[in-house]
């Protein structure tokens, strides 16, 4: 008995051991990027995410070299107060204090019978004796990354120094009107926002409506219709570009919010009156007839029956499209452009043009997450059962 | 469906119909079917569109006459001097590069997302290991993009801030600068798809796996068959089906992939792949003419499977 349970616990190890390590594989990566959003600049490019909470840069160092004489908090010795940011200030780099370490105090050796560190180690100790003297201590978290990129400061300190300072760039004006910074990411969520509510809203309204008259509604060439529209579920997005943009730039609409709603509408139809049409087809023929019985017209039908029982359907739908329109890249590059840049379209700005740090780019990414996340986790029933229903997707 | 009695069950005249479809309809015609039928056309003219691509031809040059953006399409990036450099040629071209993305990620999709269905059936935490795995759906190829840009960042000088070099360093090894380096860039790439796809095969193939009665594998249990037999000989075939909807439905979204390229590499370094050089011909090279004749090359690899879901949406009609 306690054998057989021994071994069935053994013979789990292996499928244990594989979920985690793909768990693993899967969480690691997106932390990462959390954290280092998290953390100021130069500490993200000295030091990798994971060492985040091991002791600051130098620590070691300096207590291999310097602790015995100074202390361990750098002021045992008054007249070389370590902690002093006036002393530390002639010090920034290994260069001069490799220089300093050399010389002689009182006719001894600077390090007396301690070895002079090397390049490396010294620069360590200087960037730590600036951290005790409090020259320069990066904390170890700071929002300052996601107030950066939300309002688009591209400088070399953070926005907050930079206003105090009163250097800020010529775009940032230190006041409110900052976090619509055309170069912002705060200006770039309010454009993801306009660009997705309403291509979220039109495609379900035009299936619900396209959706009934397919499962209940009779007309000729109904069979024919649905077919072509299953094909071209999978026509390529790619496919309708060119004479799309080449027309919009004849009416003028290269550039608006409408000609992107318009697009992604007509590209979202195919799938969600599939969807539509597969769900409101599922629902009992008696519940239509008793309607009609009751004297009820297909106008009735539809507001009254239709639209609230096709609730999930909407909301698997309503999911789809909004995660769809929001995480894209393609649609908003081509026809947004950087007159109204979205999301997707800022982030990928500064990847392949603008070489932003990876402060900015990881604060923007995981600031390009936020709602898909919420929505996902919140509502992640309706999105698997929309999933399910039907796979494909332009 | 057809043979099924029609459901015409509201009051209703012959126009209601297609009032109801009318908005789906004008705007299916006005951004699919309309531009699919002008991108042919335009497939076969000049560089602004105004005249035949026969124009285009250069003197004492091979020339495919109206065919000419076709010509340039297929052949651009070959070597066509001799048989092994035209092989070498083809695997480091965006044709070459979307068949490696369709073989790897396909099957590293389905096979990761069905091992991952078969094992978490078996834990305790399935919900959350599922929804774990299922995240990435969630995030756009651009924020996925930078996150395994982090993993992967090759650092010049001795700290590495990308989690991958840094381990490799710590075992002593030499770091890799895995998004310029070669083959192994687009490997890379790669594996940045499969993390965010596996998902989506896998949640598919476990409602499948699921609806396998549970009898059937008992039983099998009962006879003394062995877990991986169980696995091969009863559940794959049960799910078979499944498993070739997925199949197709990955590869349709291979071919149409853009975004990891183009935020990860922008398609050098021998990246490219079919739907970021038809981005780049159109829209960096304004080439209207080259950039359409692309995309229907992207569009006659995928009639296949518009075919093959046209069959399917048949066969499941006659089941309904």
């Amino acid at each position: 008995m306690n054998r057989d349970r021994i071994n069935k616990i053994l013979n789990r190890i292996p499928t244990h051991a594989i979920i985690i390590f793909m768990i693993l594989v899967w969480v690691v990566p997106t932390f990462g990027l959390l954290i280092t959003s998290l953390r100021p600049p130069q500490e993200i490019n000295t030091s990798g995410w994971w060492t985040v909470l091991s002791p600051p840069r130098g620590s070691g160092e300096y207590n291999e070299y310097c602790a015995s004489c100074h202390g361990d908090d750098g002021s045992a010795i008054p007249e070389a107060d370590l902690t002093d940011p006036a002393l530390i200030a002639q010090y920034p780099r290994s260069l001069q204090l490799l220089i300093a370490l050399r010389e002689e105090i009182n006719g001894q050796p600077h390090m007396q019978d301690i070895p002079i560190p090397e390049s490396q180690a010294a620069a360590d100790i200087a960037t730590y004796l600036r951290r005790i003297s409090e020259l320069d201590a990066p904390p170890r978290f700071t929002f300052s990354n996601y107030i950066d990129a939300l309002v688009g400061y591209r400088g070399t300190s953070t926005y907050l120094k930079d206003c105090e300072a009163g250097t800020a760039p010529l775009d940032i004006h230190c006041n409110t009107s900052d976090i619509l910074n055309p170069r912002g990411m705060g200006r770039a969520f309010v454009n993801s926002l306009l660009v997705t509510i309403p291509a979220t809203f039109l495609p379900i309204l035009f299936a619900a409506f396209a959706g009934y008259a397919f499962a209940w509604l009779d007309f000729k060439g109904r069979f024919l219709l649905f077919a072509i529209l299953v094909g071209l579920q999978v026509v390529p997005l790619q496919m309708t570009l060119v004479p799309i943009s080449r027309l919009y730039a004849q009416l003028g609409l290269n550039g608006t919010f409408l000609g992107v709603w318009l697009f992604h509408t007509g590209f979202g139809m195919p799938y969600a009156i599939y969807l539509m049409r597969n769900f409101l087809g599922s629902l009992p023929r008696d519940l239509f007839e008793s309607a009609y019985l009751d004297g009820a017209s297909h106008w009735t039908a539809f507001y009254r029956l239709v639209i609230p029982l096709a609730m999930p359907a909407i909301a698997s739908l309503g999911i789809f499209q909004f995660l769809w329109v929001w995480n894209d890249l393609l649609v908003a590059l081509v026809f947004l452009g950087g007159t109204t840049p979205v999301m997707t379209y800022q982030i990928s700005n500064m990847v392949t043009s603008l070489g932003a740090g990876w402060q900015l780019l990881t604060a923007s990414a995981f600031l390009s997450m936020l709602l898909p996340m919420i929505v996902f986790f919140g509502l992640q029933r309706y999105f698997v059962r929309g999933m399910l229903a039907g796979a494909v997707k332009g | 469906m057809a043979k099924r009695s029609v459901p015409n069950i509201m009051k209703q005249g012959r126009l209601a119909p297609w009032l109801y479809l009318l908005p789906a309809l004008l705007v299916m015609s006005f951004f699919i079917v309309y531009p699919m039928v002008n991108t042919i056309a335009l497939s076969f003219s000049n560089k602004n569109g105004t005249a035949s691509a026969a124009t285009t031809c250069v003197e004492g040059k091979p020339c495919w006459g109206i065919f000419e953006n076709y010509h340039y399409a297929l052949t651009a990036e070959m070597d066509t001097s001799s048989l092994p450099a035209f092989w070498s040629s083809f695997w480091r071209s965006s044709y070459g590069n979307t068949l490696k993305w369709i073989v790897l990620m396909v099957s590293g999709t389905v096979g990761l997302g069905l091992m991952f269905a078969v094992l978490a059936d078996r834990v305790k935490y399935e919900a959350l290991a599922k929804s774990i795995i299922f995240m990435p759906m969630a995030v756009s190829f651009v924020g996925a993009g930078i996150i395994w840009k982090f993993v992967y960042d090759y650092g010049t000088q001795q700290v590495q801030i990308g989690l991958l070099n840094s381990i490799i360093t710590s075992f002593g090894g030499k770091p890799i600068a895995f998004l310029t380096v070669p083959q192994l860039n687009t490997v890379a790439l790669i594996v940045v798809g499969v993390w965010i796809w596996t998902g989506f095969c896998m949640t598919i193939l476990s409602a499948a796996l699921k609806a396998v009665p549970d009898e059937v594998i008992e039983a099998a249990r009962v006879d003394g068959a062995k877990e991986w037999t169980i696995f091969w000989k009863i559940m794959v075939p049960i799910i078979m089906p499944t498993i070739t909807v997925v199949i197709t439905t990955m590869v349709i979204n291979v071919l149409k992939l853009f975004d990891i390229v183009y935020v990860m590499t922008g398609g050098n370094f021998g990246t490219d792949v079919i739907a970021n050089r038809m981005y780049t011909e159109m829209y960096i090279n304004f080439n209207v003419g080259r950039g359409t004749a692309v995309a229907v090359v992207l569009v006659i690899a995928i009639i296949p499977f518009i075919y093959f879901n046209i069959r399917r949406f048949l066969a499941q009609e006659e089941m309904r």
